[in-house]
């Protein structure tokens, strides 16, 4: 059994028993679960379907948020992706596209997999469904890239936060780059000290990130945000993969961005009360957005 | 905590708390009722009140009340549903003193002439906490099998339902006593480890000074944190 304690210890696990990240959750999590190993598998890949139809919900060009703040952003970025040259790669552009769209969706009241979070829940999908569309990884690859990501996002939860209110936005769009960032190298053919190194410079980068949205919508900044931290993940996963190290160990990372999260002023931390939230702009936004909550049916 | 905490649970957007918390308040308010609603009139205060709207949290608290779990595609229409039910509802901005800022007060009358007033707050991803029922303090989750009993306050009820529940082999997991006024109405708040039976439920309603017996089964589906 595993206890989610330490990234280090997991790499090191799995590294002993000669299997992925992701193989090694898969094992410990059909132990603790009393299930079998593909019972798993199977409603891992009911979540990857869930993603697959919110990446496709969210990218119509007439999709707006209930607010109407924010919607048609995926659209945009996915005929842009489309006609390639873009500064980022074609991987990266798509990648991008997808996080738009799965937030998106989100913000309509589609359906979508809180993945660690509901504000937070494009970036995964960006990252996982990119490698099956243009890097033709399989199913059972990509659900095996969402344990690994879920192995990694059990110690942040544990260890750390993954809740904005608690952390800020490192706790919920920096986990889901971490998650990412691990999986991504795993699905790539990296090793589970790779994982674990990318998780780490994902986190690196996205420490301090605050929570400010305005109006108090999961909206602004937040759809922009899962696309780029689906970035930060691939960077995250591709400096790895080149071999490169964090060189303040993942779980001193994990414990620094728990302190810098329990630092974070109460008004940047899910309240809408600072960052961006507090501009001019978000404040009149706000103020013909809240016409007060009473209302008859029938 | 499992893998499905962190990839899941699935739900409608936009946010855990302010949505999917927001069903779940209205299911449990819908099963404690235990009846077609007829009638919803729902209090909300604090972060709720402000970011209703944009949030979906009246449409999510509707949906709950008309039986939907957090994951249920019809949820966004939940408003135009209650119509086509027979539901009819209405919302107000509450103040609350000292509770969770996420917090709804939800009043139910069903078809069969009963009523419920429940009071829950959503206490982040989606979890949620019910402290009020009939305007009586309380709290349970949800996520196990829970037996509310109002009963009268006076010596050896308590020991005769746990007996009752030792006798069916029932591991009592939580436990909550509720007594506003010495020797009036109290009541018991039991969370199981599951093995109720209608049978035990009957048992349990024929004890003396017991007024009533409300089972609730946990709450299953995408959105309960151990699916």
């Amino acid at each position: 059994m595993i206890d989610y304690t330490s990234l280090e210890a997991l790499a090191e696990a799995a590294l002993q028993g000669g299997v992925s990240i992701g193989e090694l959750v898969l094992q410990d999590q059909a132990g603790q679960m009393e299930k079998r190993p593909e019972d798993l598998m199977e409603q891992m890949d009911g979540r990857l379907a869930v993603m697959e139809h919110s990446a496709r919900a969210g990218s119509a060009p007439d999709i707006r948020s209930t607010s109407g703040l924010t919607g048609g952003d995926a659209f945009r970025m996915g005929a842009y992706a489309a006609k390639g040259g873009a500064l980022s790669g074609d991987f990266c552009a798509r990648a991008m596209a997808t996080a738009l769209a799965v937030a998106e969706c989100n913000a309509s009241m589609g359906r979508i997999v809180a993945s660690p979070t509901a504000g937070s829940c494009g970036i995964l999908p960006g990252a996982l469904l990119t490698m099956m569309d243009m890097r033709g990884a399989s199913r059972e690859k990509t659900c095996l890239g969402l344990m690994t990501a879920g192995g990694v996002g059990l110690v942040l939860a544990l260890q750390a936060t993954i809740s904005g209110a608690e952390g800020g936005c490192q706790a919920e769009c920096g986990s889901a780059a971490a998650m990412a960032a691990a999986a991504l190298v795993e699905m790539a053919g990296g090793n589970p000290d790779m994982a674990v190194q990318a998780a780490a410079m994902a986190i690196k980068n996205s420490m301090g990130l605050v929570c400010d949205p305005v109006a108090g919508l999961v909206e602004v900044p937040c759809i922009k945000r899962n696309a780029g931290a689906v970035m930060c993940a691939v960077a995250a996963a591709d400096m790895a993969l080149a071999g490169i190290r964090s060189v303040i160990p993942a779980d001193e990372v994990i414990a620094a961005m728990r302190e810098v999260g329990e630092s974070l002023p109460c008004a940047l931390r899910e309240t809408a009360q600072g960052g961006l939230a507090a501009t001019p702009t978000a404040q009149a936004l706000a103020a013909t957005l809240f016409e007060g909550t009473g209302g008859e049916g029938r | 905590m499992n893998v499905f905490d962190i990839i899941g649970p699935v739900m409608i957007g936009p946010s855990s708390s302010h949505t999917a918390g927001a069903a779940r308040i209205g299911y449990v308010a819908r099963r404690i009722l235990a009846q077609r609603p007829v009638r919803a009139e729902i209090g909300l205060s604090g972060s709720f009140a402000r970011t209703c709207r944009g949030h979906g949290t009246d449409r999510a608290l509707i949906a709950g009340i008309l039986g939907m779990k957090p994951d249920d595609q019809r949820l966004p229409h939940s408003l135009d549903l209650a119509r086509e039910q027979g539901l009819s509802y209405s919302f107000s901005t509450v103040k609350l003193p000292k509770r969770h800022p996420n917090t709804a007060l939800v009043r139910l009358a069903g078809a069969g002439g009963e009523a419920v007033e429940v009071e829950g707050a959503s206490v982040g991803g989606g979890n949620i906490l019910i402290t009020r029922l009939n305007g009586m303090e309380s709290a349970f989750t949800g996520q196990h099998d829970t037996l509310i009993i109002p009963h009268r306050d006076t010596h050896g009820v308590i020991a005769t339902v746990t007996q009752a529940l030792a006798l069916y082999g029932v591991n009592i997991g939580n436990f909550k006593l509720t007594r506003p006024v010495k020797g009036s109405v109290a009541i018991m708040t039991i969370e199981v480890d599951g093995g109720i039976t209608k049978e035990l439920v009957a048992l349990l309603r024929s004890q003396p000074n017991v007024a009533n017996v409300v089972y609730l089964h946990a709450i299953e589906g995408e959105a309960q944190k151990h699916d």
